[in-house]
């Protein structure tokens, strides 16, 4: 039986664009016009999709369309999407910052929020009094705080400047004392936004670490966003993305995490013309496909498939000797492998001007589910001299599979690792 | 879904506010918030400074010296048998502490929105923390008061208590409310108009020439016979006349008039409350 500790049912949120100024008034008379004789809201009508890029017709933008979800105990939720997809003000309608323009959200726990750390620390005070101040305003009462005070002071690290104001402090302590104290909050739900950003390697593992025991040891339910998707995808279970303000998928991470790349980085294939092509002075870039094993453009790879990419150049003049470089990355920009084409041809014996084609195949049964993206590099050897790397020329999506002949078999759980090999077992 | 508990909802965040809801059991949740935010506001304002809480004594007693020689010396305003130092004083304290309410309120919104825009508590603790901290900060005032007075009686001067000094209490705490709910109902206002926040500044100015900090009302109605209303019906000046009645027996009051005061004062009060709660839910968007 499924335990919803928060659900929320069609959210939306209207911002008013350009400045606040004289135009207020007159909205705000007529809109009281309209209430007073007990018709809608007229501006709740006019509202378009919050698209950044492009130029609206209207001064009234939805940032938030039609959000449903709903949150399980103990589940910790990544809510992913890009800049201005609305996140931002999901997580602060969650946190009772502002409300909704309609619809509503039902809680059955506390919700506490961590919208940005050290909210409210006041620089004239202590470490120690900021950490009572903080604590309150989170919502913790004094006689919480002083419980947990010791330990806070401990996972803080800052021991030692505890009875100093906060103005001397260093970035990072502020950060780290700030989470300490939002660590040991006890609310049902937790709503965290970006903290991890900050913070140097070690303090970010262990606000990870932290998290995680949060949510899973002691069973706290917790709302997490952040750009960071390792982060995301270690802490969470399930994951909601959003785009221009409204919902787009919702369910397992992995596949969250997918379509959050998804739109960035999905193509198959690209050309380039005479001035964007990345070139060098004797070569110059003409386009990049992704193949299947039947030679076609194709996206979307089955992991037991090989996948091929082809690079088409132009030679502009003759007489030189180089060869080929290719790397391919991770939706995490994890470098998962570098190639040279050491043996190529080209290197003994130079091209005449014309077109040429060059094809890498990448089996399959090695790549983890995923989306990739790939350079290109065109390099002289004796001495060696990198004439460009193009970075995301195209990329692929691999789609797991179970089955006898995949690394996962018939495993339907989590498979972690960046490549998924089939290895013998002697 | 489980539908044995589907309604237990602990709560729930909807479009606006409810007409009037004050909740509070969660502002009572929150106390500590409020005694901390108290703390600060009095412990801030001395950090790094020589002469530390001093500061809440110069200013009031600078101000006492000055209207003593413009408004006593200079103009010959006459305080009866009190000593005009020590009239001014009391006027001036109590005045600041309204003052320093209605600043310190009306700011609510536009000064915190940082710490609003993070993280949600009862927005009505900040409001509360000001007019408690001023009311701190009134004590340390009151305690020179004291000190002045006892001064002045050993050099002989004429002073008096009136039993109703009793109620000083009281009327201090009503001073404060007309100052929170005021306040709120400005601070509310000038999330979306700044305008307001012009019209505070030096509308406080004026105000305090029409409520008899200076002078004692009798005065005004004797000398503008024809504007003297504009005093009378000055809840603010109400306020002041009685508090000089109260600690130096001087003046007059009226029941009614002290009548009046309470409604208008409870008034002000519930539609500042009214208005405040209706903006604390998105004011963020606007301010």
């Amino acid at each position: 039986m499924k335990d919803i500790i928060l659900k929320a049912e069609n959210i939306s949120k209207q911002y008013r664009l350009g400045e606040v100024g004289t135009g207020t008034l007159s909205h705000d008379l007529n809109r009281w016009w309209h209430k007073i004789r007990g018709k809608e809201n007229p501006y709740l009508k006019i509202g378009e999709v919050n698209d950044r890029s492009k130029k609206g017709t209207s001064d009234y933008v939805w940032a938030l369309q039609d959000i449903s979800f709903e949150v399980q105990r103990g589940e910790v939720l990544g809510i992913i999407g890009k800049n201005g997809a609305g996140k931002s003000t999901l997580l602060k309608i969650l946190s009772k910052v502002t409300a909704p323009t309609t619809g509503s959200i039902k809680s059955r726990g506390r919700i506490a929020s961590l919208l940005e750390v050290g909210t409210g620390f006041n620089g004239e005070m202590t470490g120690r009094e900021n950490i009572f101040l903080n604590g309150a305003i989170l919502g913790m009462t004094k006689k919480e705080i002083t419980s947990k005070l010791d330990e806070i002071i401990e996972f803080s690290g800052c021991e030692r400047y505890i009875d100093t104001p906060v103005k001397r402090y260093s970035s990072g302590m502020t950060v780290r004392l700030a989470f300490a104290v939002a660590a040991f909050l006890e609310p049902e739900i937790l709503v965290v936004d970006e903290v991890l950003a900050v913070g140097d390697a070690e303090f970010q593992k262990k606000a990870i670490g932290k998290m995680q025991d949060i949510s899973k040891g002691e069973g706290r339910t917790v709302l997490f966003v952040s750009h960071n998707m390792a982060a995301v995808r270690s802490l969470c279970t399930r994951g909601v993305v959003l785009e221009y303000g409204k919902v787009i998928f919702e369910g397992n991470i992995e596949e969250a995490v997918n379509r959050y790349f998804d739109d960035e980085k999905q193509f198959a294939y690209k050309e380039w013309d005479k001035e964007s092509s990345p070139k060098t002075n004797f070569l110059r870039l003409l386009n990049a496909k992704v193949l299947n094993e039947k030679e076609e453009l194709e996206l979307n790879h089955s992991i037991t498939n090989s996948v091929a990419i082809q690079f088409t150049y132009e030679i502009l003049e003759e007489g030189n000797t180089f060869t080929h470089g290719f790397n391919l990355f991770n939706n995490e920009n994890v470098h998962i492998f570098s190639s040279h084409d050491k043996d190529s041809l080209t290197l003994v014996k130079p091209l005449s001007k014309g077109v040429y084609s060059k094809k890498i195949i990448i089996p399959g049964n090695l790549l983890a589910e995923g989306t990739y993206t790939c350079s290109f590099a065109i390099m002289r050897y004796n001495p060696f001299v990198v004439e460009f790397h193009e970075m995301d020329i195209v990329g692929f999506n691999v789609i797991d599979k179970f089955g006898g002949d995949t690394a996962r078999g018939n495993y339907n759980g989590n498979f972690p690792g960046i490549v998924r090999p089939i290895l013998n077992w002697k | 879904m489980d539908s044995k508990n589907s309604n237990d909802w602990l709560f729930e965040i909807t479009p606006t506010n409810k007409f009037f809801s004050l909740n509070f059991k969660e502002i009572w949740q929150y106390r500590d918030l409020l005694m901390l935010f108290v703390k600060r506001d009095i412990i801030t304002v001395y950090k790094q400074t020589v002469l530390g809480p001093l500061w809440y004594l110069i200013q009031p007693l600078f101000t006492s010296i000055t209207f003593t020689i413009i408004f006593n010396n200079v103009a010959g305003i006459k305080t009866g048998s009190i000593p005009p130092f020590l009239f001014n004083l009391a006027g001036i304290m109590v005045w600041n502490y309204f003052t320093a309410c209605l600043n310190g309120t009306s700011d609510t919104f536009k000064s915190n929105a940082g710490i609003f825009g993070k993280v949600y508590f009862p927005r009505i603790i900040t409001p509360l923390s000001i007019v408690i901290s001023n009311l701190v900060k009134f004590g340390i005032q009151f305690c020179i008061f004291v000190v002045f007075y006892i001064f002045f009686f050993c050099q002989g001067a004429d002073l008096s208590l009136n039993i109703s000094v009793l109620f000083f209490p009281v009327l201090i705490i009503f001073m404060g409310i007309l100052g929170l709910g005021l306040g709120m109902i400005i601070s509310s206002m000038v999330t979306k108009y700044r305008d307001l926040n012009n019209l505070v500044g030096f509308g406080v100015q004026l105000l305090m020439y029409i409520s008899a900090v200076m002078y004692p009302m009798e005065l005004i109605k004797e000398k503008l016979p024809k504007f003297g209303w504009i005093v009378q019906y000055n809840p603010l000046a109400y306020v002041i006349e009685t508090s000089r009645y109260m600690l130096l027996n001087i003046g007059n009051i009226s029941i009614l008039g002290l009548v009046y005061t309470m409604v208008v004062t409870l008034i002000v009060f519930f539609v500042g409350l009214l208005v405040f709660n209706r903006t604390e839910k998105s004011f963020i968007d606007t301010v």
